[in-house]
Order: C-alpha cells, then structure tokens, then sequence
C-alpha cells in the first residue's frame, strides 16, 4: 500500500540512490530505541524522520513532504502507540511552517534541517521543564500513587528526591506486561521506598495516598488522556476519594483526537501494532490503553505550563493553527 | 479616546435632541451652514467636538422644522420632566417652551452662550478623567473612582415604565431623514400582552393577534415593503429557526440596498446605516432579534461604513450586495457542510441518535450521514407548544432514515436506547453556555445523568460576546394562548385572564451549562464547550 502510494509521485524516485527504504527506517529506529531506553519513542521517531530527511534525494518539495508523510505511517506501523502518531505529525507541521517560498530546493531542505534539529532540541529539554514544575507539588511525608511506568513520572520523583523530599510510592503493577515492576525497581535505585500493589488494589490504597500522578500516551483535545489500561479505574477511584489525579506529559504528545467515550478511541490506538497485523479478530484481544475524561483530571504538567483539562484545547489550536 | 467617544456619541445625541425639543425651534445663522459645508469636505479632518457640534446642529435644524410645522409641543411634556434618576448637568437643563416673547436672536444667543460654557466645561472635565458629561440614564458620576454601571439592553427591562417611555420616543424620531414631517410616519411600539408570570414580568410578551402592522399608517414610506412582510412573517413564525430568520434577513436587506438611492449632499456609507435603523427597530418589535441576526447586522453596518466615500453609488451596492451573498455562502452554507464532515467522524455503524426539536444543521447532518452509508437510527423528541419535531421527523423520513418519535416527558424511557445526543443551538455564550430551543437543557442533563454523550453543533456566527448562567435574565416569551388546547370540545384556559391568580408561561429558549455537553462542532473543528473564548477571540483577530 505505501509503496503504491510513493510511486504516483511525478519527481520521486523510491528506489535511486542513498534514500531510506522501508527497512533501513525501521532499523534506524529500532536503533534509536536501542542506544537509549530512556527516550520516548515519540523523540526516537522524530530523530528517525529528521535523518530521513537529511538523505533524501527528493526534487520536489512536494515530493519530499509526500515521503516525510510515508515514512512517519511506516514508523507508525511499527510502533502504534498515539505519541509516535502526534510527535510525527508535530514535527511535520514544524518543519513546514516556515516560508518554503525559496526556489532553491537545497536551501529550503536546510532550513527544514535546522528547524527539524531545534524541535529535537526543544523537545529533549521537555522532560526536564516538566519535572522542574511538578516536584513542587510533592510536599514532604507524601504518599504517591502511580500507574505502570512512566519515564517522566519518574523523572518528576528523582528531581523531587534530588530536593531532598521524603515520600514513598505506591505502584500499580499493571497486567498484563508487568510494566509496574519495573519502575519499582528503578525507584528502589533512588532509595525511595516503594510497595508494588495489584491492579484491583487501587480502590483499597486510595485511602492512604496523598496524590495521584501518571504519565500519558497522549493527550487528546478535550483536555482527557490516553495511557496504559487501569488509568481510567484509578481516575474514577481518586475522584470518588477526592484526591487530586495530576498528568505529567511532554507537549509533543498533545494529538488531534477527540473520544467521546472508550468506544471511540481508534482500533490503531489500542492494541499493539504486531497484534493489529497478525490476529484476525480484535474483539477477543485485550486492549492496551484507556482514555481518561477530563472531569478526572485535576492539573496537568506540560512543558508548556501547568494547565487545566480545559486550557488543553486552547494549547493545541495553538500549535496547530 | 476614540473608542470612548464612539460610546458616548450615540447617547449624547439623545440628550441634545432632548435638549433641542425643549427650546422653540430657530434656525442657524448663515455662518453656522457654512461650518457644516466646510466640514462635510474635510470630513475625517474633523475633532471629537466639532462633529459633535455637527450633529447637534443638524438635529437641532430637522426638530426646527417639524416645530414650525408642528406647532403644539406635544413631545415638551414628556421631555422636560426627565426621568428622576437622570443626572442633569445644569448647562443643559431644558428650557420651558412656553416663552415666545424671548424674540429668536436672543433665544440664538443663549443657547450659543450655553453652549460653549458647557464645552469648556467638558475641556475642564476632559482634563481631569478623560471621560465626556453626563450621557444619560443610569451612569454614576463620572470619576476614575467610582465605577461606571453598566446599562441594561432596553428589552430586558419591560416592566420599567421610564425605559418604555424612552423605547416609544426613540421609535417616533427614528424617521428616515430629509423625509417630509407631516407623514407622521413612525415606528409603531408594540404594547405587552396578557398577565405575565412575575419573574419574567422583565421581558416583552406580545400577542400573535395583534401583529406590528396593523398599526402602521398606509402609506408608510418609513419602511421598506420588504422589510414589512419579514416582519410579519417573523411575528407569525412563518420563518422560524435561527439560520433560516438570518439568511431571510439578509435577503430582505440585499432587496433594501438595491432599491436605495443616496440622497443629495449624503454619503452613502452614513447615511445607509441610518436607514437600516428603523428597519431593524421595527424587526425587533415584531419579534426580538436573535444572536445570529445581531452579529449579521453588525457585520453589514461595519461594511457598509466601510466603503469608501470616491466610491460611486452603483459600484458601491453592487459590491454590498456581494459581501451579503459572501457572508450567507461563507457562514452558512460551508460551515454546514464542514460540520457535517466532522460529525459524521463521530457517528458509526449501529448507533442510535437523540435529536431535539427541528434544527436544520442537524437534519443536514443526518442526511449528510445516511448519503456516506452509515447505518444509524434516529430518535426524534418533541414537546408543546411548537411541535417542531414534527418537521424534522417528515423530512428525515422522507430521506429514508429510520425513525422512533416520542414526546420529552419520556426521554429518561428511551435514553438507555441511545448512543449519541446530537443538538443544534441558538447561540453559543461566551462563557461555554450554549441557547437552544427550551427542553435542551433537560434532555442534555438527562443524558449527562445516563452518561450519553451530548454533541452541540453550531456555527461560529452564533457565538456572542454574552455571557449568561441562567435562562431567566434574558429570554424571549412567546405567546401564552399558544398552551391553550382543545381538547372533546372543551377548552379549560379559555378564561385565563379572567383568574387573578393564573399565569401562562410560554419560554422559547433555555441555556445549558457546559458540564452537560460533551463536544462541540463548529466549522472550525472539534473543540470543547470551555474553548467558546478562543474560538471569539480568534475571530476578532482575524477580523
């Protein structure tokens, strides 16, 4: 189907010269993944796209923004989480805003580069700027609750750990991959004292826990959040306790999406990519993520700002208009 | 400044034309026409004081004339005792009429004297705050301090009989100008109808028996037939529906340009918007203007005081007319079919969808979906005393959609049934409210309460700048004997108003706060009913 797609193309040429193929793009990126586990994937994709481009031989702009959108679906074939889909289109529309009115293709190609570097930059500091504007909120003796592993929540507790903050964790452990453990044990590593509880268990903890953070997949329009399966549950949970349900997220994970309610999130969203290619029958498969209301949500943390569900909306017609 | 000024203008031209109804009328002296020629050609040359001395004196010229021709001074009575709580600066207090032995050089000479005490004691005050005199009606003194009380639309207030007074003297002046006085063409006022439940007692209730136009005198050259028969046709409900009465007001006004001619030594760009004045008075005595006709009325004055003045007159109607055509097609028509395109994003295979009433973007929708093959049914809800689901359940079956119609007392019956509620609205408020028909709020707190989503669908030129909590502030009431039925021949209410204790309550809009709705299409996209103010003020960026 992509490679139908590539071949209509007037100037573009699929197979000549030094230009990235199918399997070189994905090995690229499983590269990426490789060298530093502790990226997200979305940044992975993007510097993907980004050396993409660089070995381009395209003639045309046209052309070129036609292989950038190929390849950013090839990478989305392999990783079918929502922050590949949103990080690839955010640096598309990134890299073309600028005034592509220069004949000169070369040039224009330059700046794209530049552009497309300075969103790496950008977004490699997000972590950072995040967990600068959550750790205030941890207050001394507090008692977190956390979903599955999340590196920018982890990120939030090691800086909140560097400020010399005494809190413990409680973590979910979160079936069916286990996910929970590990971010056990990458917190035992900061010597914070931490208790692994199961996936039922949450309504039963509440009670003792101070707050609640989780990272996100992505956040969608209307403020709500897509993250591991079980975050809707503890959402509910927090609210009927009233705790505060706080959302630790890099703005590159903000997407075009609007779910009326779970059914409507889409098939691709939700289950792995190898599972939506091989198995015949979704219907009998478990689905990997939820989407979380944003009359759960308490405050989210962005490297935008803190903003509340509602604000999400005015972000996003921001960076998209 | 200038927006200050632009404030203040309007109502100061009330108060001087108070003013000048007062004194027995003279003429100006040669000098003062010349004044007013040299300023005609310098036009945008002119300061804040000197068009305003413009204006005075060309009120002052026309009510000059209607006295000589007049002669009984019956408006002196209703002007001089002026409302109590009116702050009067005492330079202007009016004079008595009765004093005709004053010969008219030294009633000039006054009233000059008067006139620039008063203007340097505005230069004085303009020193100090900035802020022109006294302009009428209920504005605390004007101070840095204190702060300015905000005013009150006139239509909300009907049961303030200083504000009817005002709203009837209004309607006598807004004559056409140049045209001869002894027509005694005016702008009938509409009087209420019928015992009003007290907490509405605020706002207008009329009679569908006695329509506007039945006190119109034959000929009325005041009014352009066309703007006439909408009119009626809005009082009776012929055209009903917001889009629908927006594009025939639009229609009506394209007919009014084409037939306008400019008059002698007048600029079209002034003296077009002073026309649509009365038409739009008498539009909203026969039925109060909706949200959408108020931002398409704002739309053309700003674009008709916007050509500029080399142009000629031909060219200058041909291309109002344009925009108007532009404004229907743009606003209109596409934001309908970009909405359908994004709702039927939203609507799937095997659902089953809650409509309310008659909108037409939302019929539009509903065809929209069935031509791209989604398999869905409709369930449509109606209620008393319009019966409008009636409309939309006979042209969605007649397009071949499978449809259960039921009344809104067993909404919370059918609901477990549904999957999706789909809403048209009125206006969309600032604060996230959204205007419908009465009853949307019900069925979108009953769906919250079955946790069914509930989309909103509107176009951007609904949204206003206003910003309501509650339906009973500002609000439109029909007419009461619409909820008299008859029943076997029998009809209880006939004697209504003959019970002291009884009164009929016809409401025609509700607002629906935004926690009860989930989404909201626009012909921008998806946003959430909070992102209202973005979307506003995105616009007037663009703008």
């Amino acid at each position: 189907m992509n490679l139908l797609q590539t071949t209509t193309f007037g100037a573009v040429d699929v197979r000549v010269g030094s230009r990235m193929n199918e399997e070189e793009l994905v090995e690229y990126f499983r590269d990426q993944l490789r060298k530093d586990p502790d990226t997200a994937s979305a940044v992975a994709a993007i510097r993907t796209l980004l050396e993409f481009l660089k070995r381009d031989k395209g003639e045309t702009i046209l052309g070129l923004r036609e292989s950038l959108t190929w390849a950013r679906d090839c990478l989305t074939e392999v990783d079918s989480s929502v922050a590949v889909s949103s990080g690839g289109e955010l640096f598309l529309r990134f890299i073309s805003l600028t005034s592509l009115e220069n004949q000169d293709l070369s040039r224009c190609k330059k700046v794209m580069e530049e552009r497309g570097e300075l969103f790496l930059e950008k977004i490699s500091m997000s972590r950072t700027k995040v967990a600068k504007l959550c750790h205030t909120f941890i207050k001394d003796a507090a008692k977190i609750l956390t979903h599955s592993y999340s590196r920018v929540v982890l990120r939030v507790l090691e800086k909140a750990a560097a400020e010399k903050k005494r809190f413990s964790v409680y973590v979910t452990e979160s079936q069916p991959d286990l996910a929970g453990r590990h971010m056990a044990e990458a917190l035992r590593k900061l010597n914070v004292p931490v208790t692994v509880v199961l996936d039922a268990a949450v309504g039963y903890v509440l009670e003792k826990v101070d707050l609640v953070i989780v990272g996100a997949e992505g956040v969608v329009e209307s403020g709500g959040i897509i993250n591991k399966i079980g975050t809707y549950q503890t959402a509910v949970c927090s609210k009927a306790h009233n705790k505060p349900f706080y959302v630790v997220a890099e703005s590159f994970k903000f997407v075009r999406l609007y779910p009326l309610n779970q059914q409507d999130v889409p098939d691709k969203f939700k289950y792995k990519a190898d599972t939506l290619k091989t198995v015949p029958n979704l219907s009998d498969e478990h689905p990997m993520i939820d989407y979380t209301p944003p009359s759960l949500i308490t405050l989210l943390f962005t490297d935008l700002g803190v903003l509340t569900p509602s604000a999400v909306s005015d972000e996003l017609i921001k960076l998209y208009l | 400044m200038w927006i200050f000024a632009a404030l203040v203008f309007p109502a100061q031209r009330k108060w001087s034309s108070i003013v000048n109804m007062a004194d027995s009328g003279v003429t100006d002296g040669p000098e003062k026409k010349n004044d007013i020629e040299r300023a005609k050609n310098e036009g945008k040359d002119l300061s804040k004081e000197e068009k305003q001395r413009l204006r005075k004196e060309k009120k002052h010229q026309k009510k000059s004339k209607e006295k000589k021709d007049e002669k009984a001074p019956q408006e002196t009575p209703s002007a001089v005792p002026a409302p109590a709580p009116l702050p009067v600066p005492a330079s202007e207090s009016p004079v008595p009429a009765d004093k005709p032995a004053k010969s008219k050089a030294e009633l000039k000479a006054e009233r000059r004297a008067r006139q620039e005490a008063e203007r340097a004691s505005k230069q004085n005050k303009k020193g100090e705050v900035g802020q022109q005199v006294a302009t009428g009606k209920t504005k605390a003194p004007q101070s840095e301090l204190q702060p300015v009380v905000k005013r009150l639309p006139e239509h909300i207030q009907a049961d303030n009989p200083d504000v009817l007074k005002k709203l009837a003297k209004k309607l006598e002046r807004q004559q056409t100008p140049g045209y001869n006085a002894t027509t005694k063409a005016k702008i009938p006022l509409r009087s209420d109808y019928g015992r009003k439940v007290s907490l509405f007692s605020h706002l207008h209730q009329y009679s569908r028996k006695a329509p506007l136009t039945q006190q119109l005198s034959i000929p009325s050259t005041v009014i352009h037939p066309a703007i006439v028969r909408l009119g009626l046709q809005y009082s009776h409900g012929i055209v009903a529906g917001s889009n629908a009465r927006s594009v025939a007001l639009l229609h009506a006004f394209k007919q009014v340009i084409r037939d306008y001619s400019t008059p002698p030594n007048e600029e079209l760009s002034r003296d077009l918007v002073n026309k649509l004045k009365p038409y739009i008075s008498f539009l909203n005595q026969c039925r109060p203007l909706s949200a959408s006709m108020g931002n398409a009325i704002k739309y053309i004055k700003k674009e008709i005081s916007n050509i500029p003045s080399h142009c000629k007159e031909e060219e200058a109607k041909s291309k109002l007319v344009n925009c108007i055509e532009c404004y229907i097609n743009e606003k209109i028509i596409l934001a309908a079919k970009a909405i359908a395109k994004y709702s039927i994003e939203k609507i799937s295979d095997g659902d089953v969808i809650l409509i309310y009433g008659c909108s037409s973007l939302v019929n539009h929708i509903l065809c929209e979906a069935l031509e791209k093959r989604r398999k869905f049914r409709v369930i449509v809800v109606d209620s008393r005393p319009r019966l409008e689901g009636r409309e939309a359940l006979r042209r969605l079956v007649q397009r071949g959609i499978s449809c259960t119609y039921v009344l809104i007392s067993a909404v919370p019956y059918i609901l477990p049934e549904v999957s999706k509620v789909f809403l048209g609205a009125h206006a969309l408020l600032a604060n996230g409210y959204v205007m419908s028909r009465v009853g949307t709020s019900q069925i979108a707190l009953v769906a919250k309460a079955f946790n069914v989503p509930v989309l909103v669908c509107c176009e951007t030129y609904k949204f206003c700048e206003r910003v309501q909590t509650d339906s009973f502030v500002s609000n439109e009431l029909d007419d009461p004997d619409d909820l008299i039925v008859t029943r076997k021949g029998k009809t209880h209410l006939e004697d209504w108003q003959q019970v002291d204790s009884l009164g009929l309550l016809n409401l025609v809009y509700d607002v629906t706060p935004p926690d009860f709705v989930d989404l909201v299409i626009t012909d921008l996209g998806m946003i959430p009913c909070t992102s209202v103010p973005v979307v506003l003020r995105v616009k007037s960026v663009d703008q």
